[in-house]
């Protein structure tokens, strides 16, 4: 690898780390929000 | 009402009482520790000259996980026949349980030592180039700094699930400079050279950890 | 409250998106170590904002074991999250920095070793918190967010005479920056404090709603008539 392509590397672990951790709140707010609706329903 | 020193050693008496009628977990915990050596020592073959310059390393990796095996027995009897809810509405001060506990520990895992200590003299013809009465200082402090953290944590895994691999878990993080500090004497004394810095660490490293294990003892065992 | 939100999210991703430009193209190359040296613009900023949020996590730990604040402890619970975030972040740039410029890929200083420590106890923080149940996991988190503000300095201690003992290769390099280079890294600072800002609040707010939902489960459960629409009546 030469030595820009550790950098570009190392930018897109960054945002891939950020990416994922993102993902995962998002993922669970939705959970939440669909047991509030289950709440809501009875 | 008994002094919290009393029912300290009370409970310590009790622990090692039980411990030697049964002589359950110390049989398994000493043939275990032979194991490790005997495992260490085939897969690190060195001389007598490199043997110095990694024993240190190899000894106290070896006695970290004898002493994890050991702490997990801590409070197995106890949550076994629930006298950890006994504690909690007995009068006597939670710290008193802590210290006794911990010496028990303590006690438990110098035995281990002692008893893999010779075997690794002879698989290594290790041979100390330094003052031998500070390696038996370090021990101390090594072994009461792995074991006063290590009774605190295995009573906070006792709750959680998988709680054995949670107390190395917590552990191992916690005690890293203690570990390095144990085995840069260790190797030092060995070697011949100084260990006093590393000595005076250790030292710290337990007045902290024995000041903040003390403090928070009772706050962890109420946790409900 | 609510439209706040959107509005700081916009402006942090067209700051973190300015900064990133400003890494690349606008701040100087260095003369050394050539262009991967602009790592860094992304490495020490995740240091810092890393740190501070462990500070943080360690405050509101000591609120919680004093006051038993709920708020404290969600408080504590998304800053060790978010701080492990960006700590990985920065142990994984760090060895991505060093293994063009020095040609290792670690090495056992001071501030490489402090961190990974300081990830190590974090981790084992989300561990204790996921396998503990739910009542007493504020306080053991507290407690070993208190015993691992305890061990950093001592962490420190142990590896400054480790080094002095047993030299190795310096990393990250010393010496002063260009101030176009300390803008630059000034400037992404400030985006990822933004963005870490935005992303613990997003959590905090999840966490909130999922103990209330929690709870309202757990109370319908009990009373076995729907909470809500009791209120209702």
């Amino acid at each position: 690898m030469t030595s820009t392509g550790y950098l570009y590397a190392a930018y897109a672990v960054t945002w891939i780390i950020h990416g994922v951790y993102l993902i995962t709140v998002v993922r669970r707010y939705a959970r939440v929000r669909s047991q509030i609706a289950e709440i809501k329903g009875k | 009402m008994t002094p919290p020193s009393g029912i300290t050693l009370a409970t310590l008496s009790k622990d090692l009482r039980l411990e030697w009628r049964s002589k359950d977990a110390i049989n398994s915990m000493l043939f275990f520790a032979l194991l490790v050596v005997v495992v260490f020592s085939f897969s690190f073959d060195p001389n007598a000259e490199e043997s110095r310059h990694i024993a240190g390393g190899l000894i106290w990796v070896a006695f970290l996980f004898a002493a994890v095996v050991a702490l997990n027995q801590t409070w197995a009897r106890e949550v076994r026949n629930q006298v950890l809810d006994a504690y909690r509405v007995s009068p006597a001060p939670a710290n008193s349980l802590f210290l006794a506990k911990a010496l028990g520990n303590f006690i438990f895992v110098t035995i281990l030592e002692a008893a893999m200590t010779p075997l690794f003299i002879v698989f290594y013809q290790l041979r100390s180039l330094g003052p031998a009465w500070q390696l038996l200082l370090v021990a101390a402090f090594g072994t009461w700094a792995l074991v006063v953290n290590g009774t605190f944590f295995a009573a906070m895994s006792l709750r959680t699930r998988s709680r054995e691999i949670m107390l190395p878990l917590l552990l191992f993080p916690i005690s890293i400079p203690a570990i390095l500090a144990m085995v840069q004497a260790t190797t030092s004394i060995l070697l011949g050279e100084g260990a006093r810095f590393w000595i005076v660490l250790l030292f710290t490293y337990d007045l902290v950890f024995t000041s903040a294990c003390l403090l928070l003892f009772e706050t962890v065992l109420e946790a409900e | 409250m609510k439209r706040i939100f959107p509005i700081l999210s916009v402006i942090t991703a067209a700051l973190l998106g300015y900064a990133l430009y400003a890494a690349l193209v606008i701040a100087p190359t260095e003369q050394t170590m050539g262009d991967v040296q602009r790592i860094f613009y992304y490495h020490v900023p995740s240091a810092w904002t890393a740190f501070l949020l462990f500070l943080n996590n360690f405050v509101a730990s000591v609120v919680y074991l004093i006051r038993k604040n709920p708020v404290a402890d969600i408080v504590a619970l998304v800053c060790a999250e978010v701080g492990v975030a960006f700590c990985t972040v920065v142990l994984i740039t760090g060895p991505l920095w060093a293994r063009p410029v020095w040609g290792i890929w670690w090495t056992w200083d001071i501030r490489l070793t402090s961190t990974l420590v300081l990830w190590l106890i974090y981790v084992a923080y989300l561990m204790l918190r996921r396998f503990s149940s739910s009542g007493q996991t504020p306080v053991l988190a507290a407690a070993l967010a208190v015993f691992g503000a305890l061990d950093v300095p001592l962490v420190y201690f142990s590896i400054w005479f480790f080094r002095t003992q047993h030299p190795q290769p310096v990393i990250g390099g010393g010496g002063s920056l260009a101030p176009a280079m300390w803008h630059v890294l000034l400037l992404n600072w400030l985006a990822f404090s933004m963005f870490a800002f935005l992303v613990c609040w997003s959590r905090f707010r999840l966490e909130k709603l999922s103990r209330e939902v929690d709870e309202t489960q757990a109370m319908n459960a009990l009373l076995d008539e729907p909470v809500s629409n009791r209120s209702a009546r």
